[in-house]
């Protein structure tokens, strides 16, 4: 009996679907089974991102409208053989699905995976509480941005509202050089108001829009400071213990060591 | 009972009813005792007679729900009386638990509304967005970041105060009231804020003893006694 995950975060482009992928493909490479679940109904992402798009035959709305099994829908990736997809469909809307539908296929699938990483739509409305309702437990994806942090923490409220499990905190797109000099909240201050676990703190990294627009994700590359994050992040969800100092001031290496390198 | 030589409960008769005056100065429970005792053991024909309505005067005491509960209970014995009123002298007659003040604890986020009857000891933070409404008295240990609404029905005596003191609005009472745009980020402490000439004002906890004496504590009032 596996695990489902819902990646989500109120404000849209904070990065939720990169996380998923990120996290998703960290965890199949460490041998976990793992399925991503877009429930982004009508503006797909994640199957682009993963570089699946071409491949799409099924999707969600299919599966849940008995077109189709679920097993045809799963969509297995390029590079990891544990790494499953079922893409959103891209014609239809929210309403296309039930709670009680998205419930029934997430227990279906957590029965085959270890990991069921379910990809939430922006806002709180009838997409994000389809989205919720068949996770164990929720990641929230923040930057440090008073906007994002703000919608953040509706967000986490409604969350403890649902029955899943105390939301854990990505801050994303961090940039330590603006933090010095006041131009973005400090990690610690984001947590402060937000007052839940941290999971991990992601830099803003321009790998990341590079491996977007070529459809691999980021923790492919050992070199990317952000896909290590993301590493990072995958570890501590599998139980391992990862500090969160440690973890923290890993990222801030990373960005000295960058940052160095470009004083050079 | 017999041994007491003042009796702690007093039965008057009135035009409305009967009236039982308690002594403030006995234990509640021994007062108990004493009108069971009455109405159990004391034959008389007023607590057979027509239905009899009841007004009880608790003198300068306040007591709890279930002391109400157990209070009606007794007089449940004779079917004929019936308690119209239970009062104080010059204070409402029910004490609400723990002194007045209610305590919570949590976080009120972006969205949510804390909403309480009297003053509230709130634990933990209120988030921008979030919204703290009480009738009475706020106070906040954490940070108020969102926005607080004290005397939401009027009370214009009451304050607002919270160890970070960061709101985004205040209300008390009728007043409306946002901080600068540019907060003196060099107060450093626990302020709070009041209503001064309809206006509300913030300041450090430090004046509220000037503000509000009756509320202040002194040392030398207690050496005195």
């Amino acid at each position: 009996m596996g695990e489902s995950i819902v990646v989500t975060s109120g404000k849209g482009g904070v990065g939720k679907t990169t996380t998923s992928a990120n996290i998703g493909t960290a965890l199949a490479l460490e041998g976990r089974k793992v399925c991503l679940v877009d429930t982004d109904i009508g503006l797909r992402n994640l199957d682009v991102l993963l570089g699946l798009e071409n491949r799409i035959v099924y999707d969600l709305v299919d599966v849940i409208e008995g077109n189709c099994t679920h097993q045809q829908a799963l969509i297995k990736d390029k590079r990891c053989d544990t790494l499953f997809l079922i893409p959103a469909a891209q014609s239809k809307d929210k309403s296309a699905v039930s709670s009680q539908q998205l419930r029934d296929l997430i227990a279906e699938l957590k029965e085959e995976f270890d990991y069921v990483i379910i990809d939430c739509p922006a806002g709180i409305e009838l997409g994000f509480k389809n989205a919720v309702v068949g996770a164990d437990q929720a990641i929230v994806v923040t930057t440090p941005e008073n906007t994002a942090v703000r919608d953040a923490d509706r967000v986490i409220g409604l969350l403890e509202k649902e029955d899943v499990g105390k939301p854990k905190l990505i801050v994303n797109r961090y940039r330590p050089q603006l933090v010095k000099d006041g131009g973005m909240m400090k990690v610690d201050d984001v947590v402060n108001i937000l007052a839940i676990d941290l999971l991990g703190v992601v830099p803003d990294d321009e790998s990341i829009i590079r491996a977007g627009s070529q459809g691999e994700p980021a923790v492919f590359e050992a070199k990317c400071p952000a896909g290590r994050a993301y590493r990072n992040v995958a570890r501590r969800i599998q139980g391992e213990v990862v500090p969160l100092l440690p973890l923290e001031k890993r990222g801030g290496f990373f960005f000295k060591l960058k940052s160095w390198l470009g004083i050079r | 009972m017999s041994n007491l030589v003042k009796p702690g409960v007093t039965i008057k008769g009135t035009k409305e009813g009967l009236l039982f005056l308690l002594d403030e100065t006995r234990p509640f429970s021994a007062l108990l005792e004493e009108i069971r005792h009455k109405l159990e053991h004391v034959s008389s024909q007023i607590w057979d007679g027509p239905d009899t309505p009841v007004m009880i005067k608790l003198g300068r005491r306040q007591i709890t729900r279930d002391e109400e509960k157990e209070l009606r209970q007794v007089f449940s014995i004779r079917k004929n009386l019936i308690v119209r009123s239970i009062e104080a002298e010059g204070m409402p007659y029910l004490a609400d638990s723990s002194s007045g003040i209610k305590l919570l604890c949590g976080t009120i986020r972006s969205g949510q509304v804390l909403e309480h009857r009297g003053d509230l000891l709130f634990l933990g933070d209120v988030n921008p967005g979030g919204c703290i409404r009480s009738t009475g008295s706020i106070y906040v240990l954490g940070a108020l970041r969102g926005l607080a609404h004290a005397g939401s029905e009027g009370d214009e005596s009451v304050i607002i105060a919270a160890s970070v003191f960061r709101p985004t609005q205040l209300r008390i009472a009728e007043v409306i009231s946002r901080p600068p745009d540019e907060w003196d980020e060099s107060e450093v402490g626990m302020r709070f804020a009041y209503l001064l000439d309809s206006q509300i004002a913030v300041d450090s906890v430090h004046d509220l003893g000037q503000l509000r004496p009756e509320l202040e504590w002194r040392e030398k009032r207690f050496k005195s006694l």
